[in-house]
């Protein structure tokens, strides 16, 4: 199986605090990895410097085989990668549609017909068609989330991160979001997704890695991590979350 | 709950204030001892309509140059508060070029810089530059108000999340591009009350320009008090102004108002 992602003792600073301590990470074609751990262990971190949204201090990252470290064309080497936030992030200024057809217009050079027609193809697809001419303010979150996740997969990326996408929703909004990605999954989208909803992971992921302060502490199906965990960190995390009734 | 009855009630309360609120100020300003002179120097109904017409005509140049002027400063200052906004150490020369320009600018009165340009630069004698002093009283203008409406737009751009910024570079917009289509469309629309604020107070500033001797409406005004010995020729000119400002001002409230309908409408299921 070719590796979609390869990532090599990836390290990250923020001023003197370390985020990422060498993080090795192998993500093949068509697989779902989850990132799991407690807040501040490094999760979104990972996310925004596989789409080189954050510098790297070192390490080296390949998307597809080809090295994209230091890219001479960030913007090109982003067009290929999606990320999905938790704050949705929209632009408030222009409609459901417009959201969509932004990047593919402005970076792919697509005409704003066959714009229209990729962006209402895929909010179609997802149920947001009736939506394309309404601004974000006026949806709920879960519709915002979803038009989000349908922003990204406009630019057809080979590679769709998600940085705990329904942490910002409503209990009763979550359910549709992830069906959106579950969907996503079963089409076969090379997926990483940093996220709270363990029952969720242990679902959906191929491969489940446990972030501890900044390192992959353990990695492995989800049988082994949810169920036989060797690691006395990930005990404990999961001893946590299975208190708080989450798993 | 506020029920209808409530609110007929408030409108009554607010008019009978209003009422004698200016009925008591009217009473005070009509009973001051040099209220007779006041009125036949300040507010001459004849002298009104026989000086409105001139002063009207000069206030035609008042309105060319103040929309000269605001055209030539939107541009200016949105590039100056760009050139501020951009990122990294190469960019540092430009960035403190743009501080600096927008602290000298806002530091030196405004009557000076069109005396210094509206004197000065004609008399440098170069052929190639015009020796208008309206020309001249308009750069001087541009000058002063891109550095104010420079510090409006910086504000502005400021107050756009980074988020927003990273959502558009994630998509693989560039800088420029995540400039122009998700960052200062976001930013014009959040400052466009104080940029009405500092337009209004380019129309009034352009009575400044009759310093260097340009026959605008302040300067006829005068003209006309020079020569009838009455000020009522003021009054003309100050209701020329108000009639340019005051719809302005409704005009801009309407706009914010329209946008923010626009963006909370459609279905909210």
């Amino acid at each position: 199986m070719s590796e979609a992602l390869v990532v090599e003792r990836l390290h990250k600073s923020f001023g003197k605090h370390e985020v990422l301590k060498g993080i090795d990470l192998e993500v093949g074609e068509h697989q779902v990895v989850a990132l799991i751990g407690a807040s501040g262990s490094g999760k979104s971190t990972l996310l925004r410097c596989i789409n080189l949204l954050e510098p790297i201090n070192a390490g080296r990252v390949f998307l597809a085989g080809e090295d994209i470290t230091r890219p001479r064309n960030v913007n090109a080497v982003r067009r290929r990668i999606g990320i999905v936030f938790q704050s949705f992030n929209l632009f408030p200024h222009m409609s459901v549609l417009r959201n969509v057809t932004l990047a593919p217009r402005e970076v792919l050079g697509l005409s704003r017909r066959e714009a229209d027609e990729r962006a209402l193809t895929l909010l179609e697809r997802f149920g947001l068609a009736d939506k394309r001419d309404a601004y974000p303010d006026r949806l709920s979150g879960g519709q915002q989330q979803r038009v989000a996740i349908v922003r990204a997969l406009a630019m057809r990326p080979e590679l769709m991160l998600f940085d705990e996408v329904t942490s910002a929703l409503d209990p009763e909004l979550v359910a549709e979001v992830l069906e959106v990605i579950r969907e996503l999954a079963a089409g076969g989208m090379t997926m990483i997704l940093a996220t709270h909803e363990m029952s969720f992971a242990r679902d959906i992921a191929d491969r489940v890695c446990f972030l501890d302060d900044g390192t992959i502490l353990e990695q492995g199906t989800p049988a082994d991590i949810f169920t036989s965990p060797r690691e006395a960190r990930t005990q404990q995390f999961l001893q946590r979350i299975v208190e708080a009734r989450r798993l | 709950m506020r029920s209808g009855g409530d609110g007929r009630r408030s409108v009554a309360i607010a008019l009978l204030s209003t009422v004698v609120f200016v009925v008591i100020v009217a009473v005070a300003i009509t009973h001051a001892p040099g209220w007779p002179e006041v009125r036949s120097e300040f507010f001459d109904w004849g002298q009104f309509k026989a000086s409105f017409p001139e002063v009207a005509r000069a206030f035609k140049l008042n309105v060319k140059i103040f929309c000269i002027a605001e055209v030539f400063i939107l541009a200016f200052a949105l590039l100056l508060a760009v050139l501020r906004s951009l990122p990294g150490p190469v960019f540092f020369p430009l960035r403190a070029l743009a501080i600096i320009y927008a602290d000298f600018f806002r530091g030196v009165p405004t009557i000076l810089v069109i005396a210094m340009l509206g004197f000065g630069a004609p008399a440098l004698g170069l052929s190639y530059l015009p020796r208008s002093v309206i020309f001249w009283g308009i750069v001087s203008l541009v000058l002063i108000y891109s550095a104010y409406v420079s510090e409006v737009y910086r504000a502005g751009i400021e107050s756009i999340h980074p988020s927003q910024e990273a959502a558009a570079r994630s998509l693989g917009l560039s800088r420029a591009q995540t400039l122009r289509r998700v960052i200062l469309p976001q930013a014009v629309r959040r400052v466009i009350p104080p940029l009405l604020n500092d337009f209004i107070g380019l129309q009034k500033d352009t009575a400044l320009v009759s310093t260097v001797g340009a026959i605008e409406a302040f300067n006829q005004s005068q003209i006309d008090t020079a020569a009838t010995f009455n000020f009522t020729a003021y009054l003309s000119a100050a209701v020329l102004f108000i009639a340019i400002t005051i719809p302005l001002a409704r005009f801009t409230d309407w706009l914010v108002a329209r946008d923010r309908r626009k963006r909370q409408a459609g279905a909210l299921t």
